[in-house]
């Protein structure tokens, strides 16, 4: 199958645009929340609440007994909130920490929710998938219906968060100095974290309860390497997170077998890694040749430098210096064959007959500037050798 | 040997190899590292049986506790790129094996007994049956084997290293100074961790696994201030976890794992609410108890101040407290019962004043300020 025949299906093969729309909406909501929850140092927090949304959907569905998606989704909410806020009052009032609260919380509700679920197993009429796929994840199940919920959802959470744009921000970055402005933070805080408990409960019954996580975290930190502006940073991870999604929809649509959840987290993750390692400025690529590059500097620097005190010991300029000389200078370092080329090239130093090497004019007047740009005061004249130490420690 | 006993045992031993290595999750501040290695051991699991094409090899856990120890370097070198978070790089490393291990398995091992659901759902009742026959003789199940010489290199570990492990966690940088190598410690002790996963997650499952390494460390924590105990008590809790866990099962006929769960949880509940000194119950029985210490003190220096002034006569009077301490008579009438109760104060004819050792209690709380 070719790109054309797959943006094709996108757009008009009925079944394959369901889904894709349901997993563009999960991501987009995950990547926008997320986003406050990385700079919330809320990450895993995401994780426990989607594992403890398990009983809420049995429960929800023991009560009812429909399958219906916003029944089950409410459920899910109900039981992700009280987690979270169990959690939140487990690390106020205990000396738990709070990775272990979320540990907590995450394995006794989900335990629940297993004990629960083979509970509702017989219960007669029971349909066991129908639950199940809010463990696993099945997006190849959505219907225009289930689409319609998470859409409703995605668009109260998003418009909230466009709405009330500038507190949430506020708070994400500095609480204290939130309340102090009279804004009531705690409220604040507990309603994004509600958004974020809902941005999963929307995700749930696409990608299942492991792989939630993934779209909560990677969207957000893969968003963050891009820019140092908020906007642009929650922008982006809802355009990570629903690319994502409809990549992944696409993906697994071609007929290998691949089921949709996984395949979404790995484009992710994919994204994130390139984010991480490319990114302008913060990006490890960069960063890497950003240090060879200063690295490179202060070898040029320092070999000029070190003929220059080496020519200060010799009456004429003209003098030839030996790269053993040199090398004595700057013990533990190798190159400097290839530094003082590369010297040559910029018109700083000459070479003379023998392998040796002097500088010219233009060679001076730049090493003079260095030493002066790093605050040391270069000697007017010769100095005996053990006295002078010209080289930037 | 009933295969139901053996169901407990088995239980009983999963639960108290995973709730030594917990007690240093916890303490470490490290509880969600076993949520991420008890799901990437899915990845090494997969791997390995990719390329020796067999479930029964033991390869296959030597390649999951690899991974798991993968799992914390890796999360490590995001950690120190400093582009995100501790927690976002658990966040992002940890799903992102973990899907790779099921895009693995739904391409090149379909039709393998293995897949994703192991890992909510271990299945103990069916572990009696999958025996460990070595030359004619029934060493029991394999499960309950693997999971003892496990339990047994736990607490080997762990006495063998406790002055290190202890010294390491509590105080790294001192750790360090004296020449131990809290690194060394830390993936000796993530090693561990994985190998515990590796082993329990095929029993019970890898979220069990997570539950059974930090609930009862984690209600131990709240109960004991000391190491050896905080050890001893996270065992028993686990223990009391996997019979409780398996009567309840029995009882509402479901799944054991579950059910394990569900009474850890109750335990933790029950610590959180009646631990000595940390209690919620016991904090608030002693705040209450303060409140009326103090204010039995109030009194009693109030009283000292006016002794033999000749404001005394109005001062000392019951009535009076609500003008001078700003005391509801309801209040004041309670703090004088609690004063008498306690021979801080006599009372006579709607007067009050303060006995010797009222004085001294006095005469003390102001020499403390």
């Amino acid at each position: 199958m070719n790109l054309t025949e797959l943006l094709d299906d996108l757009l008009f093969d009925y079944t394959l645009r369901t889904v894709a729309l349901g997993t563009a909406i999960v991501g987009i909501v995950s990547g926008v929340l997320g986003s406050y929850a990385l700079l919330r140092k809320q990450s895993l927090l995401g994780d426990a609440i989607s594992h403890a949304a398990l009983p809420g959907v049995v429960l929800a569905f023991m009560i009812t007994r429909s399958y219906g998606s916003i029944v089950l989704m409410a459920g899910a909410l109900v039981s992700g909130v009280l987690a979270t806020l169990l959690i939140l009052a487990v690390v106020r009032s205990t000396r738990i920490k709070e990775d272990s609260a979320l540990g907590i919380a995450l394995s006794v509700f989900f335990g629940l929710g297993l004990m629960l679920l083979t509970v509702t197993q017989r219960m007669p009429g029971a349909r066991q998938a129908s639950l199940e796929r809010f463990l696993f994840g099945q997006a190849a199940t959505l219907v225009v219906a289930d689409v319609i919920a998470m859409g409703v959802l995605a668009v109260v959470a998003v418009g909230l968060v466009m709405l009330l744009w500038k507190e949430f921000k506020l708070v994400s970055f500095d609480t204290e100095f939130a309340s102090s402005l009279g804004f009531p933070a705690r409220a604040l805080e507990v309603a994004l974290t509600t958004l974020l408990v809902v941005a999963i409960v929307v995700g749930l019954q696409a990608v299942g309860v492991i792989l939630m996580s993934a779209l909560v975290v990677a969207p957000g930190a893969a968003a963050r390497q891009w820019t140092d502006r908020f906007g642009v940073m929650v922008f982006l991870a809802g355009a990570f997170g629903g690319f994502s999604g409809v990549a992944g929809a696409a993906l697994s649509s071609t007929g290998s077998g691949l089921s949709t959840g996984p395949v979404i987290v790995l484009v992710v993750s994919l994204i994130t890694v390139v984010s991480m390692l490319l990114a302008p400025n913060r990006g490890l690529v960069w960063n890497w040749v950003r240090q060879l590059r200063q690295r490179r500097q202060f070898r040029i620097e320092t070999v000029l430098v070190d003929l220059l005190a080496l020519s200060q010991q010799h009456e004429s300029i003209d003098y030839g210096h030996t790269v053993e000389a040199i090398h004595a200078m700057n013990r533990g370092r190798r190159g400097e064959a290839r530094t003082l080329r590369s010297l040559q090239e910029k018109g700083l130093v000459t070479s003379r007959p023998g392998g040796r090497w002097s500088m010219t004019e233009a060679g001076i007047v730049e090493a003079r500037r260095i030493l002066e740009a790093t605050g040391e005061i270069p000697d007017p004249g010769p100095l005996p050798i053990g006295q002078v130490r010209v080289t930037p420690s | 040997m009933s295969s139901q006993l053996e169901i407990v045992l088995i239980a009983v031993v999963v639960a108290a190899a995973c709730a030594l290595p917990g007690v240093f999750l916890i303490l470490r501040r490290m509880a969600m590292m076993s949520d991420a290695i008890s799901h990437t051991v899915l990845l090494g699991i997969v791997i390995v049986f990719l390329l020796v094409d067999d479930l029964d090899n033991p390869l296959l856990m030597v390649g999951a506790a690899a991974m798991g120890l993968l799992t914390v370097t890796l999360v490590e070198i995001v950690t120190r790129t400093k582009l995100v978070n501790e927690d976002a790089a658990i966040g992002i490393v940890f799903p992102g094996l973990f899907a790779l291990a099921v895009v693995l398995i739904s391409v090149y091992a379909r039709d393998v007994h293995l897949d994703e659901h192991i890992v909510f759902q271990g299945d103990l009742v069916f572990a009696p049956f999958d025996r460990l026959v070595i030359g004619g003789i029934d060493l029991g199940p394999r499960t309950l084997v693997t999971m003892t010489v496990i339990l047994a290199l736990n607490v080997a570990f762990i006495v063998a290293l406790y002055k290190e492990l202890k010294l390491a966690t509590f105080d790294a940088g001192l750790a360090a100074a004296l020449g131990f190598s809290p690194v060394v410690v830390h993936y000796l002790l993530m090693a561990l961790v994985s190998i515990t996963a590796v082993g329990a997650f095929d029993a019970v499952g890898s979220i069990l696994v997570i539950a059974l390494m930090i609930v009862p460390p984690a209600s131990a924590y709240l109960i004991t201030d000391r190491l050896a105990w905080m050890m001893s008590l996270s065992v028993m809790i686990g223990v009391i976890g996997a019979v409780g866990g398996y009567g309840l099962s029995r009882w509402l006929d479901t799944t054991i794992g579950g059910s394990m769960v569900t009474i850890l949880g109750l335990a933790f509940g029950l610590a959180l609410l009646f631990a000595p000194t940390r209690g919620t119950v016991s904090i608030v029985r002693r705040r209450r108890r303060q409140r009326w210490v103090f204010a039995q003190t109030m009194l009693a220096i109030h009283l000292l101040h006016h002794e033999g002034t000749p404001e005394a006569e109005i001062e000392s009077r019951v009535d009076h407290l609500w003008e001078s301490l700003r005391w509801e008579p309801g209040v004041a009438e309670r703090v004088i019962r609690h004063a008498e109760q306690h021979g801080v104060v006599r009372r006579s004819a709607g007067m009050l004043s303060l006995t010797s050792e009222g004085r001294g209690l006095a005469q003390e709380a102001l020499s403390r300020s």
